[in-house]
This record gives structure tokens, C-alpha cells and sequence, in this order.
């Protein structure tokens, strides 16, 4: 419990770990977000999400290496990975979206070693990184220092993830979105073409991947096979938040992060994910409580 | 349709196999050509290092065929190379293995890339009783499990950091300060190579008396070491080692100097599988590499004379510095060549003895095995980036140049 005392004694490296957490979980949560919305609509987990994660970070990985700003990649990312989904939607998703739930994790986990496989062909195997020359920001005379890049990454998130809650309660296509979420069938007979649907949420998921890849390429290191922890982050941030709910994803993306940041300095690093599947389980029991006595209440 | 093509197409494609294999298939010793066998990884996450160990390998068979092949009772020989891809993985290997040593007769093996490829495919030699030599399998795993027909020329992880240890101790000395003052940091990956290193470190710690401030354990998909780097902020360690292949070199360099963390000696391994000077520049400076082997040290041989000659006959022939992964490969070779001529016999019986008595001295390094088949004789080099050159500071006795310390803070870079 030395490490309490440190906390206890220098409160500022607390300040420390919550900013950092609040950070990291916000890149998180931007990737659970897509995941959210691809749950919602077309009952799909996808377990490629990771995947097209690390794709949206070799795209600006390429730019970078073309001596364009790391930056410009959040958008080019997004933007080229809208189609990649689009495509694989074309190709494979959309004989999946209608039949049982294994099937379409079967068909995502194949399109997850594929994608890794020829990552790995076009970009090689070695850990790579872009630098997005940002440089460094000290708080508190110098003892809290923070990546300006994470500052970025994490107005990234809330923009993008307001623009997409505008989208999908104002645009058209948003509300031909929730519709089809809500009841498929209805919707068609209303008029919805749902294959239209189903493949604009593919593409939209894949673009904010797309974005949330080219965060990650400049806050941390990207290889080809490192997908599936970003895959597991979101499907864990999904299930505490529960599906359809916004703020609940980003507030649980950034309350987590927080956590785990805790947690490793506490317990030490090899409890930083144990702690937070730990957390996961007390909270889906609390859930589960929770919602025991509502529906006494209701018989 | 098909099903009447099937029955013809038989034949053919057994034809077209046996030829494409014939060269193999009745292998160990095919007319005046030695054949050895290698499953290497040329796909999957460890080809760059699959492709490295290639290059090795074949250099050493290109140098030696040259200089007049191996001479075994009174007739000159030559070598080969048999591959297959074993796609990185650990299954993979060892079935491959198999078939090079039941169906293609290969008796002389060289080792895979990585410890966890060797691993798999160590207990298939063992159980043929087929030597291998290998260079890149370092996990101390692989020597306690009294293997007799496994030789690594290489040193073993837990000698990896081993020598930042006590190269704080000796700082400490000169200074006149007590070794058994200084506080050491751990930051390794939760992998059993990383954990082969964080057992060396804490060996040597202990015995300088050092006091271990801070033992954190990395995830493997580590790419994020803030909480680790606050720690140490807050603790102010004398010595901070991490480890944990390229990821963790990579984000150790990277994150040091984003949230500037001052430690006045800083080890790390895979630097230049990480390429730490070309990715951060002057980030890196400062820090200290482990490596294997550096081609400014003064070993040399008959076949390719001292180490800067092989480096520039490698970089002539691939474009590339070797890495010390290439370096290793050829030096496995060459104890082959070694052996096979001491054995003056291709009998495997009387090859793993003349293996075990090896003694001889490679551009890589001296190399003598010990009973459980690792090389004794060579100690791990550190380098210190300086100015984005790599120069060799420790052990003191081969350093090129003098060690930087402290390292300079980051405010006064």
C-alpha cells in the first residue's frame, strides 16, 4: 500500500492519472461508440472493430510517412474507411445481418484475421508510430505533463461524437437509422430501404474506427495483430454502458479509463486489466440487482 | 466432371511434388552438398526478424561454399539450406520440424526465430535425437529442461539487462556513493522473455544490494506506460529498465520524453528492432541498448575475419545493417561448419559431442556451450545512443566509447 501513501502524500499525481485516464479512456470510447451503434441497429458484434482500428492508423501512418501532418489523418482516416466498410458490407456483411448472432461474429472474426493478415503484407510486421509534433503541456509548475495529442484526441471524440447524435436525430438517413433499429420490419413497410441503412451503419462505424485508428497511431504504437485489445475494450465499454445510449458509452469509455489508470498504479500494472474485468462483473451484478427489484416493483 | 479428372490428377501432382522435393527428399547428405534444415518464419507477425535469420543463414552458406565448403573425411562439401515458412507460429514449427527431419531426412537443424518457436520445436530434435543450433532462442526456459541436443550461441535472456545493473554499481563506485544506495525501476512485459530479463536484473540487484522501488508488470498488448512513468515521477529511481520487444522500447522512448520523465539511467532491449533514432531522433539520445552483438567489437574468424567485415559484406549483399538477429544466424551456422569438420563424421551421435566440445571464436563473439547447450563464453554488450550513434559503453572491457552519465535532463536538452 506504499502507492496509496505516494497519492495520499502528493495528491497532484492523482491529478496526474485522472487526466491521463480521462484521455485515453475518451479514445476508448470512440471506438465503442461505433460498436454501440453497429449492436443497436443491425445486431451484429463486431469482433473486426479493433481491426479497423489499427487499419484507420496505417492510413495515417501513410500520410505521415508522406511527409503530410499526422493530423490531417483523423479525417482522411475516417473518410477512407467509410468505404472499406462499405465495401465489406457489399461483399460479406449484409448475408450475415438477418441470421443468428454466431454467425455474424463468425463472419466478423474471419473479416478480423483477413484484415490483420494484409496489414501485415502491406505494412509489415514492426511497431510503428506517427508523431503528430505537438510537443508537450505542463500543468502545475511542471508536475502534471500531458501529450497535447491526447488533448486533441479527446475533442476529437466529443466532437465527432456529437456530430454523430446530430446526425442521427436530425439527417434523414439518422432517423431512417433509429427507425430501423427500433422495428426492421415496420420500417420497411414504411418505406426504409434497410439495406441502405444497414450499409451506411457499417461504413459509419468503420469511419469513426477510421478516426479513432489515427488518434491511437499518434498516442501509442500500432502493429498489425494489436486490434483485438481495442475490440475487447469496446465490447466491455458497450455492455457497462448498454446499447443506445450516447453519453452512457462516453462516460463509461472515460470512467473506466480513469479506473484502470488508478488501478495500475495501486495494485501495479499487471492488475491494470484484471481490475477492470474485475469492475465489469461488479457492475453487471449490481445491474442485475438493480433490475431484480424494478421488476418486483412492477408484479 | 471433377471426379473424373481426380484419379489422373493424382499422379500428376505426386510427380510434380516428388520433383519439386527430390532435392530434399533423400537429404542429410545429397552427393557433395550437406543439407540443413530450418523452419523459419516468413509470414505472420515475427517475418521481419524470419527474414533477418534467413539472411544470416544463407550469408554464412554463400561465404563458406566460396571459401571451399566443409571438409568431412577428406572430401570438400557443400552447404544448404532446406526452409519452410512456419507462418510464426508455435504449432506450425514443430510439425514442420517433423517433416524435416521424417520426410526429407534433414539431420542437421538450425534453430527458428523467437524463443517461443524453439520451444516448440526443441522436445521434436530431442526426440529424434537431431542437434540443432540455433540463434535466437534466449528464454533460460530452454536450458533447464536438459535438452542434450540443443546448442544456442547466443546469451540467455536473463543476461540480457544483467550488465545495466552493474554498470549503475560501477557509476556508483566512481562516485563514491555505495551501489546498495541505488534505487532500481522495473517495467517489463508479462512474457516468459521479458520475465527471463526482470530475474537476471533482480539477481544482480540483489547482490549489489540495490533496493527495487517499483516492479510493474506490462500487458502484453502493452502500448501504455503513463501510469508506470507517474510512478517514477513520484519515486525518483536511479535506474529504470523496461523490456518488452519493440512495443515496449518503442513506447518506453517515446513517452519518456512526451511526459518528460528524468531518470539518471535508463536500459531498455530492441532498440534497434524498434528504431527508436529513427522514429524519435534525438528522444532516444542517451538511452542504453542491450544487444547481443555490435559490429564495432574486435571478434573475428577465419571465414569472414573481425565483426566491422561482416557487417560490410552484409550490408554489400542485403543493403541493410545486420541486426545482431543476422549476426547470431551465421555464427549458428559456422559452429555447424566447426563441428561437422572436428566430427570428421556426419554421424549425429558423434556430431553433438564435437558440438558440445565446441570452442572457437566467431565475429560474433567467443563460443563454448555448457552442458545444458548455452553459450558461456559471450557476455551481452550495452550501447549508448549518442547523438543518434550507437556506441559501445559497457562491458567496460569491449567499450568504444565513454558512457554518458546522468542523463541529462530534459529541460537542459
Amino acid at each position: 500500500m506504499g502507492n496509496l501513501e505516494i497519492l495520499v502524500e502528493a495528491p497532484i499525481f492523482s491529478v496526474q492519472l485522472l487526466l491521463d485516464g480521462l484521455l485515453v479512456g475518451a479514445i476508448f470510447a470512440l471506438a465503442a461508440y461505433g460498436m454501440a451503434l453497429l449492436w443497436g441497429v443491425m445486431n451484429i458484434i463486431n469482433i473486426a472493430q479493433g481491426d479497423f482500428v489499427i487499419l484507420g492508423g496505417y492510413v495515417t501512418l501513410t500520410l505521415y510517412n508522406a511527409g503530410i501532418p499526422a493530423l490531417a489523418g483523423v479525417p482522411v482516416a475516417a473518410i477512407v474507411l467509410f468505404g472499406v466498410g462499405w465495401v465489406i458490407y457489399r461483399v460479406v456483411i449484409f448475408r450475415v445481418v438477418d441470421r443468428d448472432l454466431f454467425i455474424s461474429i463468425l463472419a466478423t472474426f474471419g473479416i478480423s484475421i483477413l484484415l490483420q493478415q494484409l496489414m501485415d503484407q502491406i505494412f509489415g510486421a514492426d511497431i510503428q508510430s506517427a508523431e503528430s509534433g505537438l510537443g508537450t503541456l505542463f500543468l502545475f509548475d511542471n508536475q502534471v505533463t500531458l501529450g497535447k495529442v491526447k488533448l486533441v484526441a479527446f475533442g476529437t471524440v466529443l466532437v465527432v461524437g456529437a456530430a454523430l447524435a446530430i446526425f442521427l436525430k436530425k439527417s434523414r438517413m439518422g432517423q431512417a437509422i433509429r427507425a430501423t433499429s427500433q422495428n426492421a420490419r415496420a420500417a420497411r413497410i414504411m418505406g426504409i430501404n434497410t439495406d441502405r441503412v444497414y450499409a451506411m451503419t457499417f461504413a459509419l462505424n468503420a469511419a469513426v474506427c477510421g478516426a479513432a485508428g489515427a488518434l491511437v497511431v499518434m498516442t501509442w504504437v500500432i502493429q498489425p495483430f494489436i486490434g483485438l485489445a481495442y475490440t475487447i475494450r469496446s465490447f466491455m465499454i458497450v455492455v457497462v454502458a448498454g446499447l443506445g445510449n450516447i453519453a452512457g458509452v462516453v462516460a463509461a469509455g472515460l470512467g473506466l479509463g480513469a479506473a484502470e489508470q488508478f488501478a495500475a498504479f495501486l495494485l501495479g500494472a499487471e492488475f491494470q486489466i484484471g481490475f477492470v474485468f474485475a469492475l465489469l462483473v461488479v457492475i453487471l451484478l449490481l445491474r442485475n440487482a438493480v433490475l431484480k427489484r424494478k421488476r418486483q416493483v412492477l408484479k | 466432371m471433377f471426379a473424373r479428372l481426380k484419379p489422373c490428377l493424382v499422379p500428376v501432382t505426386v510427380a510434380v511434388l516428388a520433383t519439386s522435393l527430390s532435392g530434399a527428399a533423400h537429404a542429410k547428405v545429397d552427393g557433395d552438398t550437406i543439407v540443413l534444415g530450418a523452419a523459419l518464419s516468413f509470414t505472420g507477425k515475427y517475418k521481419t526478424n524470419g527474414k533477418h535469420t534467413k539472411n544470416g543463414y544463407d550469408l554464412a552458406v554463400k561465404r563458406v561454399n566460396e571459401m571451399g565448403g566443409v571438409k568431412v573425411g577428406g572430401k570438400s562439401y557443400k552447404l544448404k539450406v532446406v526452409y519452410y515458412d512456419d507462418e510464426s507460429t508455435p504449432a506450425r514449427g514443430a510439425q514442420l520440424v517433423e517433416r524435416l527431419i521424417k520426410q526429407d531426412g534433414v539431420k542437421f537443424m538450425l534453430g527458428p526465430y523467437s524463443s517461443g518457436l524453439t520451444k516448440a520445436m526443441a522436445p521434436v530434435t530431442e526426440k529424434y535425437k537431431i542437434p540443432m543450433v540455433e540463434g535466437n532462442g534466449a528464454s533460460r526456459s530452454l536450458f533447464n529442461k536438459g535438452y542434450k541436443y540443443l546448442f544456442a550461441v547466443l546469451s540467455t535472456s536473463e543476461q540480457y539487462l544483467a550488465e545495466a545493473v552493474n554498470l549503475a554499481a560501477e557509476q556508483a563506485k566512481a562516485a563514491g556513493t555505495s551501489p546498495s544506495a541505488i534505487k532500481v525501476a522495473l517495467a517489463v512485459e508479462n512474457d516468459p522473455f521479458s520475465q527471463d530479463i526482470r530475474a537476471g536484473v533482480l539477481d544482480d540487484a540483489k547482490r549489489h544490494g540495490m533496493n527495487v522501488v517499483i516492479d510493474d508488470k506490462l500487458p502484453k498488448e502493452l502500448n501504455d506506460m503513463t501510469v508506470t512513468l507517474t510512478k517514477i515521477k513520484a519515486l525518483k529511481p536511479d535506474l529504470l529498465i523496461v523490456s518488452g520487444h519493440s512495443k515496449g522500447a518503442a513506447t518506453a522512448v517515446r513517452q519518456m520524453s512526451e511526459q518528460k520523465v528524468d531518470v539518471p539511467m535508463f536500459a531498455i532491449t530492441h532498440c534497434e528492432a524498434a528504431d527508436v533514432v529513427g522514429k524519435y531522433g534525438g528522444a532516444a539520445d542517451y538511452t542504453l541498448c542491450a544487444t547481443q552483438w555490435a559490429e564495432t567489437m574486435t571478434y573475428k574468424d577465419g571465414y569472414f575475419g573481425a565483426a566491422p567485415e561482416y557487417a560490410k559484406l552484409f550490408e554489400q549483399t542485403y543493403g541493410y545493417v545486420p541486426p545482431y538477429q543476422a549476426a547470431e544466424s551465421t555464427a549458428s551456422v559456422l559452429v555447424w561448419v566447426d563441428a561437422l569438420q572436428r566430427a570428421n563424421s556426419f554421424d549425429t551421435d558423434k556430431l553433438r559431442d564435437a558440438l558440445s566440445a565446441t570452442e572457437m571464436e566467431t565475429f560474433y563473439g567467443n563460443i563454448k556451450f555448457d552442458e545444458t547447450g548455452k553459450n558461456i563464453a559471450k557476455p551481452m554488450v550495452l550501447r549508448q545512443i549518442q547523438g543518434g550513434q550507437y556506441k559501445v559503453v559497457a562491458p567496460t572491457k569491449w567499450a568504444s566509447d565513454k558512457l554518458i552519465h546522468p542523463r541529462p535532463k530534459w529541460s537542459e536538452r
